[in-house]
């Protein structure tokens, strides 16, 4: 049944492609129409009058994003039933290879995400015509969009379902093919074409590690078979089985965006539709994230403490790296796309912490970790999904990305504006929201590092702590800084200061929709922390010991004595003190406010342009951590003009990523010259083409006898 | 019964703290050859700013006029989970030290954004060396934080300083080396001197008070009532967790007398040593605090690590 449901999320994101694919052909839908109802000549009316020339597109656009919403929801429903379920259904498709059909299961590790891309699907359904209402048919056609989004979905829920590596291969890079026509989807623009083509080398670099991390788990398993169930029983010697960890974090690693593989990220998330971009940060990243525990936590099995190191010191570069990288971002999505870099950063962190657990037989505390990770993953989707949506929206009605181009946007934008704080109080981790808890529940996974015999080890991850720590203050710090400087304060542009809330409904609930869920899952994490036990339970073998030893309302990772938490009590008391404070104070209505001017220290005439920028805000932040980013700070004066004449002063400011320099240009600088080399072989001279085709045989007649 | 002394412990803790401001000030004074003010100034200033009609800019937004009431009530909420005469506190269950660092975010959050509300440059001034300061202080004070509830293995505050009142009076290294790094976080949150002079109102000196300069009655109110909050609350945790003696354990009237007693001579005498380091040091430059907030996140560190190393030992 739940399969069932599965599959039926699977098919009608394929179909929702296929009906975009119709948006140009009117007539061929009338006359297939009329062939189909010969009989029943008030039905064919109905739905001629419903298919009218004029309103066609609306309607096939609806159609193909209400089986996008359909998807969503049976993937969800699917998802909950795969969390809930104790057993993996596994079944076979009569598809594939002869010799190899495909084989499909379904466990609660793929329930979790496909829960996740459920959600994630479901708000973009919804917020999608809203999107695409304004987009010019003739430059941007929404039939390109449609299919490859439906590809881009079906690709990701199939990568969860799963159950061989040919089709998991295949899935993979549908998804993979299919996210990078949605990123080229504006080609016109030159940068947009590059992001892509970025975007398509890494993502086939990564595959390829991913295929060669297969394979050499495959070549252990019992007769080289391909399913998952023979990589299982593969038994490898600790170097094979490092080697293919190694491979695997790679080609994960590439798709989740780990520092120093992160590059395409920035480049591919912000030029994507704002609804693609919402689900390739929020949830493409996550089947990346989905990948790596299938195959190191379920296919390899023994688990060594090494690669939690590994995994721990990488993440905790991209956390760190990820959010000092995204606070200097002026365009909103840019500073978006790194801050889930940040995200995947912490959630490989507590994984390798989990790894740690695991390897050195502490299986309950594993679990912990473990639940942290995948719970964290579960909270980067929803406000990340929130987060880029609303940026669609922002866009849309300012026209601009660049955060210094907004201001004031709180009293244009009302509901918008409050959407977005709780996304960004969510990410910033406060207290009340989900982004906290799965943060809480990491802290208390490195606090019980005591256990651990390694001394090495039992000081590594307090170090680790710390690096997560600071990690979150810095994000409460970028989005404090991006909230500010959108919506708070003056309106820096005339766009800014015209700008107008949305009126489509369905924009507007998508993004209520995630906010409640940040919330509920904020205020009730039990909910979501009992299903995720039982992930734990099938994939370690152990679930936490109490999650909820002193009731429902306390959350209670480990014992009642070591820690608890309790958000609807502190909902309660915070209810009631800001009540009892806000009463007090605002007895006498009249006598509540008084407007008046700005303090302006005397002078007069504050403007715009007096306020704090982005730039201006981040400054002592690029000061103390100078040296992660390449800063490029030019002055220039006019000459002969008064020495202190503010508008004869032009800064210009530019902060780059080390890792195109440091890494990327030497790879790229020594293909070309590998390419040169090989080039001078090619003479275009016929003979002596015949000549290597000539020693070529000679040389392969001397192998064979 | 618990839960009823727990509302009260909270009141009165909301209570004392302006009473610990105008200590502050009396000691600075005759330490500065002034005249000092009533002890009870504070008081007097919070009672004054309350009746008056609060002024706001016209460009401000709601979030402006809501942020005091966010600002003081997880101020309060923070202070709730403290244990400040008894050590069984009902409260402590609910949120545990973590959380106790993240309401103080949470208002920061609330108090950073109100300062960029407005539109002036002193906002954003303010906002943005606030969440400097506070980005680098928030690691070190976990830092210090974990070596307590690593040595007690719990977060919950209650059962951690029971944990320290049991054990009975050792020397720990990695105490002494948390104890200087809360200190030195204490000094850079409440916005004291070297790190911020609460007594500035110079532009380019100035954080914390830069943020709020827009606020008036009330709102100003609540707001200086929850810095002074936040005061008491570093120096109740920095009294009660390396010095626990004295707390009740019991809720007879006598201990908790004796323990009302005992917490107001601890920080008594820490906000004379307070005093005596701001009549001693001038401010830094902006620029320096980093370097004083890493040396803490070092003492934090070290502390983390001795009690790994030395102490926990299997």
């Amino acid at each position: 049944m739940i399969l069932f449901l599965a599959y039926a999320a699977v098919l009608l994101s394929f179909l929702s492609g296929i009906l975009a694919l119709l948006m140009r052909q009117h007539c061929s839908v009338i006359k297939w129409v009329h062939y189909c109802c010969t009989k029943r000549p008030d039905w064919q009316q109905r739905l001629n009058n419903w298919l009218e020339q004029s309103v066609y597109p609306q309607r096939i656009q609806q159609l193909s994003f209400i089986c996008l919403g359909m998807a969503g929801v049976f993937a969800m429903i699917a998802g909950v039933g795969g969390l809930m379920s104790e057993q993996a259904m596994t079944a076979q498709l009569p598809l594939g290879l002869p010799w190899l059909p495909w084989h499909v299961r379904f466990d609660s590790l793929s329930g979790l995400f496909f829960l996740i891309i459920g959600i994630a699907i479901f708000a973009v359904s919804c917020y999608g015509p809203g999107y695409v209402k304004g987009n010019n048919e003739q430059e941007h056609p929404f039939a390109v969009l449609g299919l490859f989004s439906g590809l881009f979905i079906a690709g990701m829920l199939l990568v969860l379902l799963a159950d061989d590596a040919f089709f998991f291969m295949i899935s993979w890079e549908l998804m993979s093919v299919a996210s990078y026509f949605l990123v080229a989807f504006q080609h016109e623009n030159s940068a947009n074409r590059h992001a892509a083509f970025i975007y398509l080398i890494m993502a086939e670099g990564g595959a390829i590690a991913i295929i060669l991390a297969f394979g050499v788990l495959a070549s252990f398993s019992d007769g080289g078979a391909f399913t998952f169930d023979a990589l299982r029983n593969a038994s490898l010697s600790d170097t094979w089985a490092s080697v293919a960890f190694v491979l695997a974090l790679v080609g994960f690693g590439m798709k989740a965006g780990l520092v120093p593989l992160h590059v395409w990220l920035p480049e591919a998330h912000p030029v994507a539709p704002s609804h693609i971009s919402a689900l390739m940060s929020g949830v493409m990243l996550k089947v990346a994230v989905y990948g790596l525990i299938r195959f190191s936590f379920d296919l390899l099995g023994d688990i060594q403490w090494q690669w939690g190191v590994a995994l721990m010191i990488i993440g905790a570069i991209s956390a760190l790296g990820g959010i000092l990288y995204a606070m200097m971002q002026p365009n909103l999505k840019r500073l978006l796309a790194y801050s889930s870099v940040e995200n995947i950063g912490i959630i490989f962190m507590v994984l390798g912490l989990s790894m740690i657990f695991v390897a050195k037989g502490h299986p309950t505390l594993a679990a912990l970790g473990f639940v942290a990770a995948l719970f964290h993953a579960f909270n980067h989707a929803l406000f990340k999904n929130l987060l880029f949506l609303g940026a669609g929206i922002i866009q849309h009605q300012v026209h601009s990305l660049n955060i210094d181009d907004m201001g004031g946007l709180i009293k244009r934008m009302p509901h918008t504006s409050k959407l977005f704080l709780i996304a960004c109080m969510s990410i910033s981790s406060l207290p009340l929201f989900n982004g906290f808890v799965s943060e809480w529940l990491a802290f208390q996974a490195a606090l019980q590092v005591g256990v651990l015999d390694d001394a090495v080890l039992r000081s590594l991850v307090p170090v680790m702590a710390a690096a997560l720590a600071l990690t979150a203050a810095l994000a409460a710090a970028c989005f404090v800084k991006l909230f500010g400087m959108m919506f708070l304060g003056l309106p820096r542009t005339r766009h800014a200061a015209k700008a107008e809330e949305t009126q489509d409904k369905g924009m507007l609930f998508s993004l209520s929709l995630l906010a409640g869920l940040c919330f509920l899952f904020g205020i009730f994490p039990g909910l979501m922390i009992n299903l995720l036990d039982n992930v734990a339970l099938q994939l370690l073998g152990h679930s936490l010991p109490n999650a909820t030893a002193a009731g429902w309302l306390w959350l209670t990772p480990v014992s009642a004595e070591k820690a608890s938490y309790s958000a609807p009590i502190v909902l309660f008391l915070a209810a009631i003190a800001g009540g009892i404070s806000y009463r007090y104070l605002r007895r006498d209505p009249a006598m509540a406010l008084r407007e008046s001017e700005t303090w302006d220290c005397g002078f007069g005439g504050l403007t715009p342009r007096m306020q704090y920028t982005s730039s201006a805000f981040t400054m002592p932040f690029r000061r103390i951590f100078s040296k992660v980013w390449i800063i490029d700070e030019t002055i220039t004066k006019q000459p002969g003009t008064m020495p202190l004449q503010v508008t004869d002063i032009h800064y210009e400011l530019h902060v780059s990523d080390h890792s195109w320099p440091k890494l990327y240009q030497p790879i790229e600088k020594s293909v070309n010259r590998i390419a040169r080399l090989v080039s001078r072989m090619q003479t275009g001279n016929i003979r002596v083409y015949l000549s290597y085709s000539f020693f070529t045989l000679i040389f392969l007649l001397w192998v064979i006898s | 019964m618990n839960v009823l002394f727990a509302i009260i412990q909270t009141l009165l803790f909301i209570a004392l703290a302006p009473l610990l401001a105008g200590w502050v000030k009396w000691c600075k004074c005759h330490l500065q050859n002034r005249r000092a003010p009533s002890l009870l100034q504070p008081y007097r200033d919070l009672i004054k700013l309350t009746h008056k009609q609060p002024v706001v800019s016209k460009d401000a937004s709601w979030l402006f006029i809501i942020a005091p009431y966010i600002i003081f009530s997880t101020t309060a909420l923070a202070v709730s989970v403290v244990p400040l005469l008894a050590v069984d506190l009902p409260t402590a269950s609910s949120a545990d030290v973590i959380v106790l660092v993240g309401f103080l975010a949470f208002a920061r959050f609330f108090l950073v954004l109100a300062g960029l509300d407005v539109g002036t440059a002193f906002g954003g001034m303010g906002s943005s060396r606030e969440m400097t300061i506070s980005a680098m202080a928030e690691p070190a004070m976990l830092m210090a934080v974990f070596t307590l509830t690593m040595t007690a293995s719990t977060t919950n505050l209650s059962f951690a300083i029971d944990h320290v009142l049991q054990e009975g009076l050792v020397l720990r290294p990695s105490f002494i080396f948390s104890l200087s790094a809360l200190m030195l976080v204490a000094v850079a949150e409440t916005g004291r001197i070297p790190v911020d002079n609460p007594a500035t109102h110079l532009e380019l000196t100035m954080i914390h008070e830069a943020m709020i300069l827009e606020y008036s009655g009330r709102h100003l109110a609540l707001i200086e009532w929850a810095s002074q909050l936040k005061l008491m609350l570093y120096g109740v945790l920095i009294a009660n967790i390396f010095f626990p003696w004295g707390i009740a354990e019991t809720f007879s009237l006598s201990v908790l007398g004796y323990g009302l007693l005992a917490i107001m001579g601890k920080l008594a005498l820490l906000v004379v040593v307070l005093a005596i380091s701001e009549t001693l040091l001038a401010k830094m430059r902006l620029f320096r605090v980093q370097e004083f907030l890493s040396f803490a996140y070092l003492l934090g560190l070290l502390g983390m690590l001795s009690h790994i190393i030395l102490e926990a030992a299997h």
